[in-house]
């Protein structure tokens, strides 16, 4: 019923090269370990390089994992879509966003 | 006019405005440019903060626990909690507490025990479910949502658009159409539990308003009782319309502050840049777009002190409330606008606020009605008809 979508570009390996080729914009992603989304995070307006910095940060914390990403300048609402999404589809929060609980709603 | 503060409203504004420039702006230098929301102990610590200053739930009534403030006295209360980053559309986080749903204050006793009481103590959180996507200028007209009687429930089927906070709310005050009136006689509120089966949050509508969204809705054969209609049957819209006319006094006040901060950076700014061998404010381009700020934020000020005095003492408010509106969210718009170019190339970025009060800005001239149809009210009023 949930008319909400997810992020649409396919997984890429979350290294230290690919993070680098990103574009430094705005925007959401999401990381994904052992078939497990782990975070649902966004590169906001004080990430120095935008998505590229904050990947790169990524990789280093998720050594192994990958990743999708979307650009966009309404980054805060959409991170709280995902995370609603992701909510109504798995009964919970990716690990990483267990604080986030009280930042977003539900889709029904 | 006299449109000087009394004693007692002096403080008041003082008090607001030291709160706001020494508990909320410092918190945003850490925050995203678009957040919107405290950390969970920074809020739980300034609400302690607005209820010991006696300012906790500004806008409830007297007789349910609110501090009892005038019209005019909550409109410049308004206008200095908004000159903050976020305070257009989150004045101060809202640490000053909200009011639950005005419409329940008119609710049955059994209603305001399930609904309104525990909306002001904080238990429950209410949405306002009135624009629909066939259109939001006119609800009275737009509304297709359909409610019948079944036996002793209510089936109601249908969308609804554009809807702030449904998605974390516990109820939600939802209108349709109950006759085959089109217009405004045919409509009924309803208190409808979001948990109710049949209610879905369909989605998030992103808007130019990136750090808050809106929801669309729908309704799949939703069964409410007969307990869950809000007044009388048919005569909802006249619930929801109080409520537009009301809101629009602090709404433009809103818009006033964020004005005021705006043109107080130009200044700033004008004052300590230099191009060309010359400070920017030695500059008459300059010092017109200064001066022309100062007039729109003047006149914007004028004509909502004005609404709200007329509201305070029992007169008819309703041309004065409309024109508040429109003049002040135009004029503040084009402020900030101003204030944009003065600042140049940083004006445009992410350091600074005012790209998102003028992305913010733009959509007060359309929410709470748009410039249009406050000039319609007005024309009905100066004109003294009622036009089709």
């Amino acid at each position: 019923m949930v008319a909400a979508k997810g992020i649409t570009r396919g997984l890429q390996p979350l290294t230290a090269e690919v993070a680098a080729a990103l574009p430094g914009q705005l925007g959401v992603y999401e990381v994904v370990a052992e078939g497990q989304t782990v975070v649902i995070a966004h590169a906001g307006g004080h990430e120095p390089f935008g998505l590229r910095s904050a990947l790169t940060d990524a990789a280093e914390r998720w050594p192994g994992a990958t990743f999708r990403y979307e650009t966009t300048h309404a980054y805060v609402t959409r991170w709280q879509e995902l995370l609603m999404l992701h909510e109504a589809e798995h009964g919970r929060l990716p690990v990483a966003n267990a604080d986030d609980a009280h930042r977003i709603g539900g889709l029904t | 006019m006299d449109f000087r503060p009394s004693d007692e409203q002096q403080l008041i504004v003082e008090t607001v405005r030291r709160y706001v420039r020494e508990e909320i702006e410092p918190l945003e230098h850490d925050l995203d440019p678009d957040a919107g929301d405290l950390t969970p102990h920074d809020q739980a610590r300034l609400v302690a903060m607005t209820k010991d200053m006696g300012f906790y739930g500004l806008d409830i009534p007297e007789e349910f626990g609110g501090p009892g403030l005038d019209v005019t006295t909550r409109a410049l209360m308004a206008i200095e909690m908004s000159q903050h980053r976020a305070g257009l559309y989150n004045p101060c986080y809202g640490t000053f507490g909200g009011a639950g749903l005005a419409q329940l204050y008119e609710a049955t006793e059994e209603q305001k025990e399930r609904y309104l009481y525990p909306a002001l103590k904080g238990e429950k959180r209410g949405c306002f479910a009135l624009t629909e996507p066939s259109g939001g200028s006119d609800p009275a007209r737009a509304i297709r949502t359909r409610a019948h009687q079944d036996g002793d429930e209510w089936v109601i089927s249908g969308s609804k658009l554009y809807i702030s906070g449904a998605d974390k709310a516990d109820f939600a005050l939802v209108f349709a159409r109950t006759s085959d009136d089109p217009g405004r006689n045919g409509v009924t509120a309803f208190i409808v539990d979001t948990d109710t089966p049949g209610f879905h949050v369909e989605r998030v509508v992103h808007t130019l308003r990136s750090t808050h969204y809106a929801t669309e809705l729908s309704f799949d054969e939703m069964r409410v009782s007969q307990e869950q209609v809000l007044g009388e049957v048919n005569r909802g819209f006249a619930i929801a319309n109080d409520r537009l006319s009301r809101q629009r006094i602090p709404y433009a006040a809103g818009c006033i502050g964020v004005a005021i901060k705006a043109q107080e950076m130009a200044v700033e700014w004008a004052k300590s840049r230099e191009a060309f061998g010359s400070m920017l404010a030695e500059k008459q381009a300059v010092q017109w777009m200064i001066v022309d700020n100062e007039i729109d934020i003047r006149h914007a000020r004028w004509c909502v002190l004005e609404a709200a005095q007329r509201a305070d003492r029992g007169e008819r408010f309703r041309t004065e409330a409309a024109m508040a509106k429109l003049v002040a969210s135009e004029a503040s718009g084009r402020v900030v606008d101003r204030a944009m170019q003065i600042h140049g190339g940083i004006g445009m970025t992410k350091d600074l606020p005012l790209e998102r009060w003028y992305r913010e800005l733009r959509i007060r001239r359309v929410g709470e009605g748009p410039s249009e149809v406050q000039r319609l009210i007005m024309a009905r009023e100066i004109l003294g008809g009622s036009f089709k």
